[in-house]
């Protein structure tokens, strides 16, 4: 082991044995997960981002490109609330686009399953990382995809249009397009028209191939029938969809700001009330919320699981480096992976790398 | 030192690419027996020909094995990643064309776009507990044109030929394959997403990165630059 890989292995087990002062069990996860729960969960773009290998009596096993998957597991199997764990070790990310990027990095993990208090929760996650962080020049960002998640499910539309709204939020291009369609900014395709023009479709149905049934197709035309006649999203939603998406202010202002739009949306009135609470519980640990940013689309893009609180730390720009921390609250994963029952809760993580290279550079 | 060009070791790709240096003075031959994958290059100096299967071109441009190479620019695009930044393209060939494109069958009437196709494969998951199966052998280009284009709840299974068939013998309910003039498909009761086209491949004549190239190979390429453009 080479001098800078002692210092980085003893760096996180500094970072480790302060979660665990914070009450953390310690613990750990396999380095080869099964691949087929990462995949129902991330999709094929897993495969872009982890490494897969094989067992000829397991089958497909992919390098854990993180703790939270199998730390969750862990604990919906055999863990009770309230639960904290930290864990420290290598994960493995495929760096297709960029050969600077490193392909295995040491996490340190800190997660909380407790449902008691979600705004303190929270807070007492990035007040966890910040605290690691605090003599180094980096900037948080933070977000509320909860907040996006209750705008989309308040639209006055139909349940379908909400569902494809919903499983898209994390595909911004996708959603856009949806939200176009749907608010019949542009036009139905030509091919479907053309179908929805037909008296009956399925009477000249060509042979079946495949598993998708009949019945599977004569479905999809009649919700294509529905979609068809249903009204569009009204331009006000519409437009308060794309001021929600556009708040970028400190913690602060960005509260009036979602304050004003759910006068117009009240959907996102509990979410927005319980921003207010996380900012009260950030503000108790010492977080200066006044500077602290805020920004409706954070997290939109990178971080499928996370379903409300999204928080991140960067370095410098110049760096050109990864987040230095990150985190978020995950509820819904806990419901995937507990199979049907969940538990609150919400978790970061920090690279130990990351942050002597932040620290190098001051 | 020479510069090493490879070249598709057989077939209508390998005949094509000869007939294409001899339009522009360049020839290109097996020497000795049919068998033999040794080549000779008349008409222009300081070039060796390597013959070698055209899915290998790829990997032995990136390595610096060869150092010109003629290949499909699927293949190129398929086997590595950020492949504008490893190889560049020298010329388009003009032959060897084909689509890569994604096909379902001519029953799913509902179906004729990508969006179609995201909203299929969510039902799909919904009724049938699986995600959406394609088949394909072109792994990186057609998940990085679905996710680009936002289409979820699929999965691609690994289809080295007869793809079209995959779907009949129900082990995919889709396929992405390349096709030049789509009979195949039709055959098979398939029919191409409209906006399904991944890439349109040809016959390409690519480069390798220039570090470590002498001054002899440098001057060689010029001298083909040269012949190539007359």
């Amino acid at each position: 082991m080479s001098t800078d890989s002692q210092a980085l292995w003893t760096r996180a087990r500094v970072f480790q044995d302060k979660f665990a002062a914070l009450g953390a069990v310690v613990t750990d996860a396999d380095v080869l997960q099964p691949a087929g729960t990462l995949l129902d969960l991330y999709g094929e773009d897993i495969r872009a981002r982890a490494f897969t290998t094989h067992d000829a009596l397991r089958g497909e096993l992919m390098m854990r490109p993180d703790f939270t998957v199998p730390i969750v597991q862990q604990h919906m199997a055999i863990g009770a609330e309230p639960a904290r764990y930290t864990y420290v070790g290598k994960v493995f990310r495929q760096q297709e686009q960029d050969e600077s990027r490193r392909t295995e990095y040491v996490q340190v993990g800190y997660e909380v399953f407790d449902g008691s208090n979600p705004a303190a929760a929270d807070a007492e996650v990035f007040a966890a990382m910040a605290e690691l962080l605090n003599d180094l020049p980096v900037t948080a960002s933070t977000g509320d995809i909860g907040i996006l998640r209750a705008a989309v499910q308040g639209l006055a539309t139909t349940d379908r249009r909400r569902a494809a709204l919903m499983r898209h939020l994390w595909r911004p291009r996708r959603f856009k397009a949806l939200l176009d369609r749907f608010g019949g900014r542009t036009p139905m395709p030509a091919s479907r028209a053309a179908l929805l023009e037909q008296a009956d479709p399925m009477a000249d149905l060509p042979p079946l191939l495949g598993l998708r049934t009949e019945s599977e197709i004569a479905l999809r035309i009649d919700a294509l029938r529905d979609d068809a006649s249903s009204d569009p999203i009204s331009n006000v939603e519409r437009d308060l969809m794309d001021a929600l998406l556009k708040v970028r202010e400190t913690a602060p202002n960005a509260l009036t700001a979602l304050r004003d739009i759910s006068v117009d949306l009240p959907s996102i009135g509990v979410a927005v009330d319980r921003l207010a609470a996380r900012l009260d519980a950030l503000s108790a640990r010492g977080i200066d919320v006044d500077a602290l940013p805020f920004e409706a689309s954070y997290g939109r893009t990178s971080m499928e699981y996370y379903d409300g609180f999204v928080f991140g730390f960067a370095a410098d720009a110049e760096l050109n480096l990864p987040p230095v921390a990150t985190g978020g609250r995950y509820d819904a994963l806990t419901t995937v992976l507990g199979g049907g029952t969940g538990v609150p809760a919400v978790g970061g993580v920090i690279r130990p790398d990351l942050v002597a290279i932040a620290e190098g550079a001051q | 030192m020479t510069l090493k060009l490879g070249v598709p070791s057989k077939g209508r790709l390998m005949d094509k690419t000869f007939d294409w240096f001899a339009a522009r003075g360049v020839t290109l031959r097996k020497s000795g027996s049919d068998r033999e994958y040794a080549g000779a290059v008349d008409g222009i100096d300081g070039i060796e020909l390597v013959l070698l299967s055209a899915g290998e071109i790829p990997r032995e441009l990136d390595a610096g094995r060869i150092h010109l190479g003629v290949t499909g620019s699927d293949l190129v695009r398929e086997k590595l990643s950020s492949w504008d930044q490893r190889v560049v393209e020298i010329a388009k060939m003009g032959f060897g064309g084909a689509d890569l494109i994604i096909a379902v069958p001519n029953a799913w009437i509902d179906v004729d776009t990508l969006d179609d196709l995201d909203a299929v494969a969510a039902a799909f998951r919904a009724n049938h507990g699986f995600r959406l199966r394609i088949a394909t052998k072109y792994h990186r280009l057609v998940r990085d044109f679905l996710r680009e284009n936002g289409v979820a709840d699929y999965q691609l299974i690994d289809s080295q030929g007869a793809t079209e068939g995959t779907i009949r013998n129900e082990t995919a309910e889709a396929v992405a394959d390349i096709t030049s003039t789509g009979e195949t498909l039709r055959a098979n009761g398939l029919k191409i997403l409209s906006d399904g086209m991944i890439h349109s491949s040809q016959a390409t004549l690519f480069r390798g990165r220039r570090r470590g190239w002498t001054q002899e190979q440098r001057n060689t390429l010029k001298a083909l630059d040269e012949k190539l453009s007359d």
